[in-house]
């Protein structure tokens, strides 16, 4: 089949490529062709008016909790991506900590499995140890082979130094990152930051040294062993200043931030409002400027949304009893063009960079490209739309998110990966 | 002047007036107190639930004291006896509780913020007894009223929290509360038991007791937990007792007249000295008394003027 996208603009930093109002063809999911077409070309094509609308390689997000197998009840891999394909992603990496954990090359196999006719391509992350209980590596090289793209405890930091080494000199072999939650245990099992809102709130705090102590020793790890290391969810100011450290020296060290840690601060959790509990929790304005400034400088090199469904039931309770997570799929590229975007602390291309090229490097994942010949695996964005964000518009099987109502400026418009789209609530076959 | 609020949840950004109104409106249930015939029917027809999902034997029965001299009808609901054993979600509880159609909730839980959950939920007047450390209001309204009662006035006076501060919602209400009434506060305990930010709430911190006596009106000593999880902030319960322990050796090498309080229950020998538990110096079971008076004041305000 035959499909042109009129006059839309084209966004790819790694490919150079930055045209205005051009038209590009794909026949039968593949891209044909830049530029204007002939006559004798669009003959016979289905099109689109893309005005106003930017064509950039499929984001990728690489950090989702897609709950299966184990709690079906809160997301699926199809649910999950759906709502990765409604908030504009055709690319995610789903966290091992189900339950049963991803530790073994059936539960990759069921998930890829299961993603397999979808627009959106899944890449599982396989647990870093067995059941992810920081005991025993996990078995790395068949994980690889079954399809899995890094490791991870996450959830919950590595247990202990010794293991952290082994994880990180195993996985060296595949040259696959370590993706690290850091958390010192015995300073956790908090529920919130710890700083004046906490003292007045009463909730028992997570102060922002129980991640700057993991972040410390997992640099150092990396340094000795010569691991990928990449820090999952940052959020606090010291840890950021670690990696951008790190980072001048030379060693494989990566991060991620979320957008609600760039939107966010402890501030919002005076109503006790349970989609605001996560893991890392949400900081002081100081981590959240850290944050914002890692990102323009680079020394964050993705965001991600840690999107982590929990059910009704689990989070309509007291504070601290409520399970750590809000769902972030739907509201990630708005929060990301709002926030960072139109506040003007990063271009366009920087925010390509972040949400589809880095990530998919860190992952060693082939980055789509725009040339003749390739598969098109794009994300349209309108940047300048304005929307309210609707909770029960999400293609989610939970609603477990604070920005109900939140009046955001830009989304992705569609997305287009594998011959399909998903474009204005529908799925449609290119 | 009325009180503006529906629900007391604690004392924080509570303004001087409505304190002033409920300590003055205790006044008068206080001296209800002292007669042979200590009921009034002020709130006759009103149905109050005592929910306590957390161990309590005094505020309890101040509460359950009060309400019946108020002439509420009042239930006593608590976890050993309830449904929450059989893994019903607090909301359900609430929600069931709710549709006996109850008026008022008073409402005691480990849980922080768990009264203000409860104002989102249910329709009810929420009165907070205590919500993990977050704030126990009717205890420093009493704290307060008992200064009042013995020394004439808050403001201007000098009051120092002792003990776990970290882990006291009493500490952080008698903060708020005794602020808002132009007293000037301070705490006094191990530098692991004074939470971090304390200082951001304009209140002075003090390690050594000696000096504590010496600066203040008014000590609120704080019990301390004896098991073992509150162990884990100071080395032995001798340390304690030997460095912030008050003693009437203590109280007479400072040469000093000062008010010493407890909201109990008191550990002697650890925070205080049987002799000084019993001696001249303290009013602690005069603020027992008090806490009736004060929680009468509370329901009283909130069940008729909203």
């Amino acid at each position: 089949m035959k499909v042109i996208f009129r006059q839309v603009n084209l966004l790819h930093p790694l490919e150079n490529i930055d045209t205005k109002e051009t038209d590009i063809m794909l026949i039968d999911g593949r891209i044909s062709k830049i530029g204007k077409l002939t006559l004798e070309e669009s003959k016979g094509a289905r099109g689109y008016d893309f005005r106003n609308k930017t064509i950039v390689p499929g984001f990728f997000d690489m950090h989702v909790h897609l709950r299966e197998p184990g709690r079906e009840d809160e997301e699926t891999v199809n649910s999950g991506c759906n709502s990765a394909a409604a908030g504009g992603f055709t690319g995610i990496a789903c966290m091992p900590n189900t339950e049963p954990a991803i530790d073994s090359a059936e539960i990759i196999s069921l998930i890829k499995r299961k993603s397999f006719e979808h627009l959106v391509d899944v890449f599982p992350i396989g647990a870093a140890t067995l059941g992810r209980k920081g005991d025993v590596i996990s078995p790395m090289a068949e994980l690889k082979d079954a399809g899995a793209v890094g490791f991870s405890d996450d959830g919950v930091a590595i247990k202990s130094a010794s293991i952290l080494r082994r994880a990180m000199e195993y996985s060296l072999m595949y040259n696959l990152p370590i993706i690290e939650h850091c958390e010192e245990e015995s300073l956790g099992g908090g529920a919130m930051n710890e700083g004046i809102n906490s003292t007045i709130l009463g909730l028992p705090p997570i102060p922002s040294v129980s991640e700057d102590i993991i972040v410390s020793r997992d640099i150092l790890m990396a340094e000795y062993t010569g691991g990928k290391l990449h820090i999952a969810h940052i959020s606090t100011k010291k840890s950021i200043e670690m990696v951008r450290e790190a980072k001048t020296r030379g060693l494989r060290v990566t991060a991620e931030a979320t957008p609600h840690h760039f939107t966010l601060t402890d501030d919002y959790l005076k109503t006790y409002d349970t989609n605001l509990k996560m893991n890392p929790p949400l900081r002081s304005q100081n981590d959240l400027d850290a944050v914002i400034e890692g990102l323009k400088d680079g020394t964050i090199d993705c965001i991600a949304s840690d999107h982590a469904p929990h059910s009704p039931e689990e989070k309509e309770s007291e504070f601290e009893y409520a399970p750590n997570g809000i769902i972030g799929l739907e509201t990630e590229v708005g929060l990301t063009l709002s926030e960072l975007y139109h506040k003007k602390h990063l271009s366009l291309a920087q925010i390509i960079d972040k949400l589809s090229i880095n990530p998919r490097k860190i992952l060693n994942i082939p980055i789509p490209s725009f040339k003749a010949g390739e598969i098109a695996n794009f994300t349209v964005l309108n940047p300048d739309e304005i929307w309210t964000v609707d909770i029960s518009k999400f293609k989610s099987k939970s609603n477990n998110s604070p920005f109900g109502k939140k009046l955001i400026n830009g989304r992705a418009a569609a997305v287009i990966n594998k011959s399909k789209m998903y474009y204005e609530g529908e799925d449609v076959l290119l | 002047m009325a009180l503006i609020s529906k629900h007391l949840i604690g004392l924080q950004g509570v303004p001087r007036e409505d304190i002033q109104l409920i300590l003055d409106t205790a006044v008068t249930f206080r001296e209800v107190l002292e007669r042979p015939i200590k009921k009034v029917p002020t709130l006759q027809g009103k149905t109050i639930v005592n929910l306590f999902y957390e161990n309590s034997t005094r505020t309890r029965i101040s509460f359950e004291l009060a309400e019946k001299r108020l002439s509420a009808d009042s239930i006593n609901f608590s976890t050993s006896t309830s449904s929450v054993t059989k893994g019903e979600s607090f909301k359900d509880t609430i929600r069931n509780i709710e549709a006996m159609k109850v008026d008022m909730v008073v409402v005691r839980h480990a849980a922080a913020g768990t009264p203000f959950y409860l104002t989102k939920i249910c329709n009810a007047n929420i009165i907070n007894a205590g919500d993990g450390i977050h704030e126990h209001p009717t205890q420093a309204l009493l704290d307060m009223y008992s200064i009042r009662e013995k020394l004439g006035k808050i403001a201007g006076l000098k009051v120092c929290i002792v003990g776990d501060i970290a882990h006291s919602r009493v500490a952080f209400s008698n903060i708020y509360g005794l602020q808002s009434m132009g007293a000037e506060v301070s705490v006094c305990g191990p530098s692991t038991m004074i939470p971090r930010f304390i200082q951001d709430l304009g209140v002075k911190v003090i390690y050594n007791i000696d000096e504590a006596i010496q600066e203040n009106d008014v000590l609120n000593i704080l019990r301390i937990q004896l098991e073992r999880k509150a162990r884990e902030y100071f080395p032995s319960i001798r340390e304690y007792a030997k460095y912030f322990g008050i003693t009437s050796e203590r109280l007479e090498k400072n040469g000093k007249d000062i008010l010493l309080m407890h909201p109990g229950p008191i550990n002697r020998g650890v925070e205080i000295s049987s002799e000084v538990a019993d001696g001249k110096h303290q009013i602690i079971l005069n603020q027992v008394t008090n806490g009736v008076a004060i929680r009468m004041a509370v329901l009283y305000l909130l069940g008729t003027l909203n």
